[in-house]
């Protein structure tokens, strides 16, 4: 954990949160620079056949890496419950281009479930980073449990759970909510609220406005924020960690963001989504919003830009390559992992 | 006769019994504008409405829910569970409730919703989109279990279903929806319980249900190249259950293997099996084979996930080390 510096130091205008240095800034814009890459690079991929089914990640990075850096300066332990539309949040954790790709391919090598789940799907401890089943908000129970476990050995370890607003609908997130609030677990509820589950509108998912409205309800903070802009992400979601870091328990933090794309890459938004919408949504580019704002703030060279663009064109190049060219998992090994050794 | 597909034939049965019923409505995640994820519903909701085209919040577990209790007060409505894995979230309402009303009202009550669902692997969606769980459904008395593997069948089973006043849970495959078949003019419908013979034959006999029927009868065409005939048997229903087709075709051929998709531990081929045995014993020339599922989670890598799945290759050679069928695949 960083010590939070004590003056707030203004960029281009915009106050930075306290703890948030001009380094920070550029390691963050850089992961986000690799995922869209690898985010891309993956899409043209099924299109050409070569990639199985991809849920793109594209305009929610902000909120993901705005999280996952308010969760390193503030939370002395955390572990991350992703979901399926998370890879900004891996990448960000350290998985790399090749990790990803080789899900993608289901090749041989792919570390986080040896090829046996979706691409994207499976666990990395070393990464603090787990997203296990793609059944809509199974895992926000397993994250109260880690809060639960968390709080039983008395160490603050703090359960970040990612999910979608359709997620939100699913009786396990209000059960979840109310079990963690009654008994006062660091979890962080982070609802990536993108306005659709597949095909259906918000306004066919709730009757009220706000995901972030029912925490009230359960007895714990809720705050929506703009999610494709990293500092109020990283401001509402640092909040919410200091808050579980202290025995505050559980807050629910409501990212607004963009699906560019279609639900997957099985899925054709054209039969429900007006193109004017989409088109209005990618005016709201997390990434090109932070890359404007460091520039301008004197943060950002172009030079630095391009640098840190080549080398995630070079990552992403070289993945392809290697993922390409690997082999298919063994099926010698197919019965393994059932079960336990023991 | 009309050609049509396992998919027509699903969206034609709803479709007759909305315009003939007006208690019936579809309620579920996406069947509305977008038409289902396995496109039955397309078109619906511009021709019936909102009202009667119904889209959910993710929830299976209301929605299934308040599928049971409309149907308690009178209406006969069809909820769309987008695959059998997320049925399990639902598994309360269907298992504890739905199944368990008429029962536990002495009769005063029945629950006939149909629950249509999509089961299967074979799509590269790896453990919690890819299994095939209508066996657990069929263990549970109170609820019909339906798995049609064709567009005749597929037709037929609905158009029954929905003259039932207990739950129905209807499994589509998810891999023969663009399957083509014959299917009469005239007005018929496939009753609950009587098994269909797919294929003549006299030298083995091979139960299937759901997509497994068309791997026996890929199998059958393997044997018949090497002058054994099988006999395939599609049970269409799980529950109830036409078990005195299946012990004809045994005591004619006197040999017999169950051929399903599911996990074969504690399968539904074990229930058949045991059947089998306890009808048949003295007509049997070797045991009962079983061909199921690897016990292994669906892997998603396309060569694991082939390897797990019951293929014709497999079939014959089971054939051959349990029975002693004297074949190769
Ligand atoms: C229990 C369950 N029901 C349905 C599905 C099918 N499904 C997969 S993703 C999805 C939509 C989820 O929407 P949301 O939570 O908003 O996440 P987003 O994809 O928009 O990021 C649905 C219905 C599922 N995987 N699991
Ligand atoms: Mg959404």
């Amino acid at each position: 954990m960083a010590q939070a510096n004590s003056k707030q130091q203004s960029r281009g205008g915009i106050q930075l949160p306290p703890g948030l240095t001009d380094e920070d800034l550029l390691d963050l814009y850089g992961t986000m620079v690799l995922s869209r890459a690898i985010d891309e690079r993956v899409w043209m991929l099924n299109r050409q056949g070569k990639a199985a089914l991809v849920a793109s990640a594209q305009g929610h990075e902000a909120a993901q890496l705005g999280t996952l850096w308010a969760l390193r300066k503030h939370a002395p332990e955390f572990f991350c419950f992703a979901y399926y539309r998370d890879l900004a949040l891996w990448v960000g954790q350290g998985l790399s281009a090749r990790d990803v790709l080789l899900g993608y391919t289901a090749k041989e090598g792919e570390p986080i479930s040896g090829a046996r789940q979706f691409p994207m799907h499976g666990a990395a401890m070393r990464l603090k980073v787990m997203n296990l089943s793609n059944v809509v908000a199974a895992h926000v129970t397993h994250a109260v449990g880690w809060a639960l476990a968390s709080k039983l050995r008395n160490q603050v370890n703090v359960a970040a759970c990612f999910f979608g607003d359709g997620a939100a609908s699913q009786g396990e997130v209000h059960e979840s909510m109310n079990f963690a609030a009654v008994q006062r677990l660091p979890v962080v509820f982070f609802v990536e609220n993108n306005r659709y589950a597949i095909s259906l509108p918000i306004r066919k998912q709730m009757a009220i406005e706000r995901v972030a409205q029912r925490a009230q309800a359960y007895g714990m903070p809720g705050v929506t924020v703009d999610g494709t802009d990293v500092l109020a992400v990283y401001g509402a979601a640092a909040e919410a960690v200091q808050r579980a870091v202290k025995g505050g328990g559980p807050s629910l933090v409501e990212f607004d963001v963009e699906r560019y794309l279609p639900h997957t890459s099985d899925d054709d938004d054209s039969r429900y989504r007006d193109r004017a919408e989409v088109e209005a949504g990618r005016l709201r580019d997390p990434l090109k919003r932070l890359q404007e704002w460091l520039s301008r703030s004197g943060v950002l060279t172009d030079e630095h830009d391009a640098a840190l663009r080549r080398q995630a064109k070079r990552e992403v190049d070289e993945a392809t390559e290697y993922a390409e060219a690997a082999p298919y998992p063994d099926a010698g090994d197919l019965l393994e992992h059932v079960h336990a050794p023991r | 006769m009309p050609v049509i597909t396992y998919r027509e034939a699903v969206t034609q049965a709803l479709t007759e019994a909305l315009d003939s019923d007006e208690r019936v409505f579809i309620m579920g995640e996406d069947v509305g504008g977008y038409g289902g994820s396995y496109a039955v519903t397309k078109g619906m909701l511009a021709k019936y409405g909102p009202k009667r085209i119904r889209e959910t919040p993710i929830a299976e577990s209301v929605f299934v829910g308040a599928g049971a209790g409309a149907a308690m007060a009178g209406l006969k409505p069809v909820v769309e569970i987008m695959t059998i894995n997320f049925s399990i979230l639902a598994m309360d309402q269907i298992v504890n409730h739905a199944a368990k009303v008429r029962y536990m009202s002495g009769g005063q009550l029945s629950s006939g919703v149909i629950m249509r669902t999509v089961t299967g692997g074979g799509a590269g969606l790896a453990a919690t989109h890819s299994q095939s769980l209508e066996p657990w459904y069929a263990h549970v008395p109170g609820i019909w279990v339906v798995t049609p593997a064709t567009p005749y069948d597929a037709l037929g089973l609905l158009r029954e279903a929905f003259t039932k006043d207990d739950p129905v849970l209807f499994s589509e495959h998810a891999l023969i929806y663009r399957l083509r078949g014959e299917v009469p003019e005239e007005h018929y419908t496939v009753p609950f319980g009587q098994a269909a013979i797919s294929r003549r034959g006299s030298d083995v006999t091979l139960v299937a249900y759901s997509r497994m029927v068309h791997v026996a009868l890929d199998a059958a065409q393997m044997l018949a190249n090497q002058g054994v005939e099988a006999e395939v048997i599609d049970l269409r229903t799980l529950r109830p259950l036409d078990m005195e087709t299946v012990f004809q075709s045994v005591r004619k051929t006197n040999r017999v293997a169950v051929v399903e998709e599911a996990w074969r531990t504690g399968g539904f081929a074990a229930e058949i099996a045991s059947q089998i045995q306890e009808a048949c014993f003295d007509y049997l020339d070797g045991p009962v084979a079983r061909i199921g599922g690897e016990d292994v989670p669906q892997p998603y890598a396309i060569n694991l996930e082939r390897a797990t799945i019951p293929d014709a290759k497999k079939v014959v050679n089971e054939l051959a080390k349990v029975i002693g069928l004297k074949v190769t695949a």
